[in-house]
């Protein structure tokens, strides 16, 4: 709860920076992007509550990270999300006989029965964005796994930022 | 398994209900009635004959600890200390001396006695008022020795219907989901106890991943969620048999299932392309009928007891809310508008009522409110707490309840606590694994 504010702040920062300094300076914002990494810990994996780091993710093959975040409640695939969905995508057209389950999960501050269908949304949510890449329904299923079977067992915002998430994983 | 017969010999009702005690159930009881348990008398001889049978030295003083825990967990009776009885339990069974009861002030007492027939197990027990002097009720059962437990539900049911004018609980199980292991792999089983925590038996062996099982009203069925090959889908479980089938024939998951109150169909919910709808089975004609159609998430849905109207969980305001609707979907209107998320809707066996869970800056609460979703109130209050089952007379909750882990992430426990629905009288239940989805049955006996 404290950190929340610090991190409006920041991003606050971040977009006055922006606003006058266009992308003239990437490298300095960079610069302040890492410096709140190393002084926030938690947050810094996050934006919004969405997570951004890479400490659970596996690799389909190399560049091609295997899972995407959600934000609380939601099923919307945040910019990230995307482009790692198209480079899944982009794999798999190259790798025309992989099949795959997309696996979704929810966080533990929901009730089970929710979890499971915000599950199964999430999951779609990642098909649907697949598909629409030129991957075939026929070489993807769904599961989801409410919230039985978290990466990270933690009671804290980072740990349910791991677990809300879709993977993709390879079926044969 | 529960190819019981009990025979009821005989039936002594009170002449006249004169100014008796009564139990005060309509508020917290904040002052439970003293009740003195006597153990039940027994013979020399059939001491011997249950002790072989049964291990247990003297069954009749065991049977009246199964009332008394009963009697004590209700949070409505306060089961005095023996040590203090001085009144020997045959003597008392035939007349008590109600000076010395008064004495320690108890206001009812119960005595009974115990006999080995014909290798049956023939009980008795009568209830007696104290301060009036009087015998409220007397009654016998006879049955097999392995029953044992279950004479002492039956006869805290009988007491517990006579003094509080309302049907007892006791004589039921539970169902529920064992858990063990670590918190991102854990192992769950389906697991079956009496409603004291004893007998308890694992029903499946954790292979899969299996979810929210949940009684049928009427017999000794159960619907639950089985992740068997990977395929998350509606089971139907006899457990007498050991039986199972897949509910439906459905392309994608199928989950939050329920009994109808007659036990004929199961509500549950079908899941595809990312939207979750109410749908109906009935068993026998295996018909299937969509009951919800709209984009967002429906489930967790809850029949009224008599079957006209059904209560679930939609995000279709764009957040977790309770709605109600006809049973045949038409009439949907939501109903909880506090602060926060609700889940979990179920319709209390009264039919006045619907408990259910709440997330609202960050903690869980229990609660009810009224079917329009007025009168809303919070139970209990807690870091994670959901799944309300009603007790089958509607005066208790039972639910399962986490815990935060730490900084390791370790410290996980899932646990089973019950409450009253008054808010008062929340307990642990005790559990041989952590437990969780618990799901009440209604009585056995009548």
């Amino acid at each position: 709860m404290k950190k929340l504010p610090i991190r409006n702040i920041d991003q606050g920062a971040i977009m006055k920076l922006n606003k006058i300094l266009k992308n003239a300076f990437l490298i300095t914002i960079a610069c302040l992007a890492l410096s709140a990494c190393a002084t926030q810990k938690q947050t810094g994996q996050m934006q919004g509550d969405v997570y951004t780091g890479t400490d659970t993710v596996e690799y389909l093959a190399s560049g091609v990270p295997d899972r995407v975040f959600f934000a609380t409640n939601e099923s919307v695939l945040t910019t990230a999300s995307r482009e790692t969905l198209r480079k899944q995508a982009a794999w798999l057209r190259k790798n025309s006989k992989i099949t795959i389950v997309l696996e979704g999960h929810a966080d533990e501050r929901g009730t089970r029965e929710y979890n499971l269908a915000l599950g199964e949304r999430r999951a779609n949510a990642a098909k649907d964005y697949l598909m629409t890449y030129g991957i075939s329904s026929d070489r993807i299923s769904v599961l989801s796994y409410g919230k039985e079977r978290p990466v990270d067992s933690g009671s804290n915002p980072l740990a349910w930022s791991k677990n809300r998430r879709s993977v993709t994983v390879k079926a044969n | 398994m529960i190819r019981f017969l009990f025979v009821i010999l005989f039936v002594i009702l009170p002449l006249k209900a004169f100014a008796l005690i009564e139990v005060d159930i309509t508020r917290g009881n904040l002052n439970p009635l003293p009740i003195a348990v006597s153990p039940l008398s027994i013979d020399e001889n059939s001491k011997k004959s249950f002790e072989k049978i049964l291990k247990k030295k003297n069954i009749g003083s065991e049977i009246s600890i199964v009332v008394e825990n009963n009697l004590k967990t209700s949070g409505l009776f306060n089961p005095l200390d023996k040590d203090a009885f001085l009144q020997a339990p045959d003597i008392a069974n035939l007349k008590p001396r109600f000076e010395d009861w008064n004495l320690i002030k108890a206001q009812a007492l119960i005595t009974g006695k115990v006999n080995f027939i014909d290798n049956k197990l023939r009980v008795e027990f009568r209830l007696w008022d104290v301060l009036a002097g009087k015998e409220m009720m007397a009654l016998a059962f006879t049955t097999v020795p392995n029953n044992w437990r279950r004479v002492g539900h039956i006869i805290t049911d009988k007491v517990y219907q006579r003094l509080t004018g309302e049907k007892g609980y006791f004589d039921t199980r539970i169902i529920y989901v064992a858990e063990e292991g670590p918190k991102t792999r854990r192992i769950k089983k389906l697991a079956i106890m009496d409603q004291d925590g004893e007998n308890n038996k694992f029903l499946t062996l954790g292979n899969e991943l299996v979810l929210t099982p949940r009684f049928n009203p009427t017999s000794q069925m159960v619907t639950y969620l089985s992740y068997f090959r990977n395929l998350p889908r509606v089971y139907l479980l006899d457990i007498e048999t050991g039986m199972q089938e897949v509910v439906g024939d459905f392309p994608g998951m199928t989950f939050a299932p329920r009994f109808s109150p007659e036990g004929k169909k199961i509500i549950m919910s079908f899941a595809k392309d990312g939207n979750s709808d109410i749908y109906t089975m009935d068993l026998e004609n295996r018909i299937v009928e969509k009951i919800t159609n709209h984009p967002s998430i429906d489930t967790s849905p809850s029949y009224s007891p008599d079957g006209k109207f059904i209560c679930f969980n939609s995000d279709r305001s764009g957040y977790q809310q309770i709605y109600i609707m006809k049973s045949d979907g038409s009439n949907v209107k939501r109903i909880s508008f506090g602060k926060g998320l609700y889940g979990t809707p179920v319709w209390s066996p009264r039919g006045d009522l619907i408990a259910f869970t709440k997330l609202h800056k960050g903690k869980f609460y229990i609660g009810v409110m009224r079917t329009d979703g007025s009168g809303e109130r919070l139970l209990t209050e807690n870091f994670y707490q959901e799944a309300p089952s009603w007790s089958p007379n509607g005066r208790v909750l039972i639910f399962y309840r986490e815990t935060k882990t730490d900084d390791k992430g370790e410290g996980f426990s899932a646990k089973l606590w019950s409450i009253d629905l008054t808010g008062y009288n929340e307990r642990l239940v005790n559990t041989p694994t952590d437990a969780s989805d618990p799901s009440w049955s209604s009585l056995l006996s009548n």
